[in-house]
């Protein structure tokens, strides 16, 4: 990512090829790379997920605390992101060095969820003013090889997919203080209902020497990340709405091309988000005694 | 088996393990494609991922890079903030003062290791994160780097293995004739986190077992060279230490017949050429 060095005629030869709609691993512009996803990889979390794209590596922990709500927000739950580049991906990340791409990374992701149609969050309310469900979903990147966002948004919908919250079984206001109870059973848990939550589509634009071309590239590469001046990450849900945009990089976009880009980002969007469900319910299917891979594989 | 005794008296541990006995280790190599090298390692439920950049030019130019004649080793330990065990999270990944520590205890082990005066002018960055926390994290941590210099391929001296052995804190303040003790030590090897966690006092070893030659039959005598010791936990009586740092060792010891087992496998199914 920060140490892809390329030359001008490597960009000029990357470029032409997206012109030809003809990349240089030999996908069309709006094709993904292969993915691979393993939800319940880390057993002492509520949920998690890996998701690997091409040799893009990410890994999700969903934790979720009893925590008190917000006391201007007295009847919701919490959801914090947070994001933490990792210096196995690449040293540049090392010490606080990948400190600024994560905080852009959750912010983007905060900014994807925050909308009241996606989760809504009076359900991880447990005791009005008093008790509600936090969930933090930590996203650790060990690895980088272009279009983080996306893989990012899908690993956490994988993770939130797999996220299994105890049942309060009694909740009471004793004498003005909170007294809950959750389940014995490790196995009563509730799900949350991911099936409107978004996914995130990167679409590079602007490469560096077409000034006035309108095509864009979906899930780049690092390399074909690097010839981008713009790019715009779009947050689709699966009903084909979209919750926030968010523009990268120092480049600028017509107002005519954003909206086509975006027309583009809900098409791609809506098929994305049906691919990964997909994914999760394929892996669902091979019940509880699957073996788990991780990282042995 | 009260709170304080770590072995019952059928002489097992809180997880069926006996005092000697490692968990099981499972390792994997090669599994990044962009690190020169890169190494997953498990022991019991802690699991550990190391990756190795270099040897480069040294970055940093403000601090005038590397000007001596032998490289500089750089290492970085973190722990993920969903690592832990125990149900809380962490707060942050790293910079604190017990992950600094550690990162400079890490470089220590490495640098035992490599034979930095081949690289002249060059740094070699190894890091180390910690994806769950379950007992003896350093160690694994050691583990998992080492392997990882072996997957980048860097020439090494011996393999850098980590153990720990741990006493219950009723009987580390007495004192024991030391004679009494005949080569196999006293305390449990490799303790994972709710042994580490019942007050006892842990010896953490960082060893070159060396290569098992004609002295590892007779385990008794004391080869293997410590790189680093470190004890946490309650005080220890100094006659108690001789039968710790033993048991530590035959851990250490055993822990490098299976990580070199791990290499072999892992460059035979690799490499067809290897014989």
């Amino acid at each position: 990512m920060a140490n892809t060095l390329l030359s001008l005629a490597e960009k000029t030869f990357i470029v032409h090829g997206v012109d030809d709609n003809y990349r240089t691993d030999g996908r069309n512009r709006s094709e993904y790379r292969p993915m691979e996803v393993e939800t319940k990889v880390l057993p002492h979390t509520s949920g998690s997920a890996r998701l690997r794209l091409a040799n893009t590596d990410i890994l999700v922990g969903v934790k979720a605390e009893v925590d008190t709500p917000y006391p201007d927000n007295p009847n919701e739950g919490k959801l914090e992101f947070f994001v933490d580049c990792s210096a196995n991906a690449t040293p540049a990340f090392e010490g606080k060095g990948g400190d600024n791409l994560g905080t852009e990374i959750s912010n983007t992701l905060t900014l994807a969820y925050q909308s009241s149609h996606v989760l809504d969050l009076t359900t991880l309310c447990i005791l009005p003013q008093q008790k509600c469900w936090k969930l933090y979903v930590d996203v650790l990147i060990l690895q980088c090889d272009g279009n983080l966002f996306d893989a990012v948004a899908l690993a956490v919908k994988a993770a939130l997919y797999s996220a299994q919250i105890p049942k309060v079984t009694t909740a009471t206001l004793d004498g003005g203080k909170a007294d809950i109870q959750l389940s014995d059973d490790p196995f009563d848990c509730v799900k949350l209902d991911v099936g409107s939550f978004p996914v995130l589509v990167t679409l590079c634009k602007n490469f560096t020497f077409i000034q006035i071309g309108e095509n864009c590239v979906v899930d780049p590469t690092s390399e074909e990340e690097e010839c981008s001046a713009a790019s715009i990450v779009v947050a689709v849900m699966p009903n084909g709405r979209i919750t926030s945009v968010v523009k990268t990089g120092y480049g600028s976009l017509q107002p005519s091309t954003l909206v086509k880009t975006l027309e583009l980002a809900k098409d791609i969007g809506i098929k994305l988000n049906a691919g990964i469900m997909n994914a999760l319910k394929e892996e669902d299917e091979l019940g509880s005694q699957r073996e788990i891979f991780g990282f042995l594989k | 088996m009260s709170g304080q005794d770590l072995v019952s008296d059928q002489g097992l541990r809180v997880d069926g393990r006996r005092a000697n006995e490692l968990r099981q280790i499972r390792v994997r190599m090669g599994v990044f494609g962009q690190s020169d090298g890169s190494a997953y390692l498990e022991q019991g439920n802690t699991k550990v991922l190391a990756a190795v950049y270099g040897p480069h030019q040294p970055r940093g130019g403000g601090r005038g890079g590397n000007r001596s004649g032998t490289g500089i080793i750089n290492c970085q330990y973190s722990m993920a903030v969903f690592s832990f065990s125990a149900g809380e999270r962490k707060k942050r990944p790293r910079g604190d003062r017990k992950t600094q520590e550690t990162s400079l205890q890490l470089r220590r082990a490495i640098e035992a290791i490599v034979q930095v005066e081949l690289y002249p002018r060059s740094q070699i960055d190894v890091f180390v994160e910690v994806l769950q926390s379950d007992g003896s994290d350093y160690c694994a941590a050691v583990n998992a780097a080492t392997l990882a210099l072996i997957d980048a391929g860097i020439p090494i001296k011996d393999y850098s293995v980590g153990c720990t052995a741990t006493i219950a804190s009723m009987g580390a303040s007495e004192e024991v004739d030391s004679k009494d003790e005949t080569g196999s030590g006293t305390g449990i090897v490799d303790a994972n986190h709710m042994e580490e966690c019942t007050g006892a006092t842990t010896l953490t070893v960082v060893a070159l077992p060396g290569a098992p030659g004609s002295n590892y039959e007779s385990d008794t005598d004391n080869s293997g060279l410590v790189v680093v010791a470190q004890g946490t936990g309650a005080r220890l009586h100094l006659s108690r230490l001789e039968g710790l740092r033993q048991r530590a060792l035959q851990g250490c010891r055993d822990t490098r017949v299976i990580l070199d087992q791990a290499v072999r496998f892992h460059l035979t199914t690799h490499d067809p050429h290897f014989i």
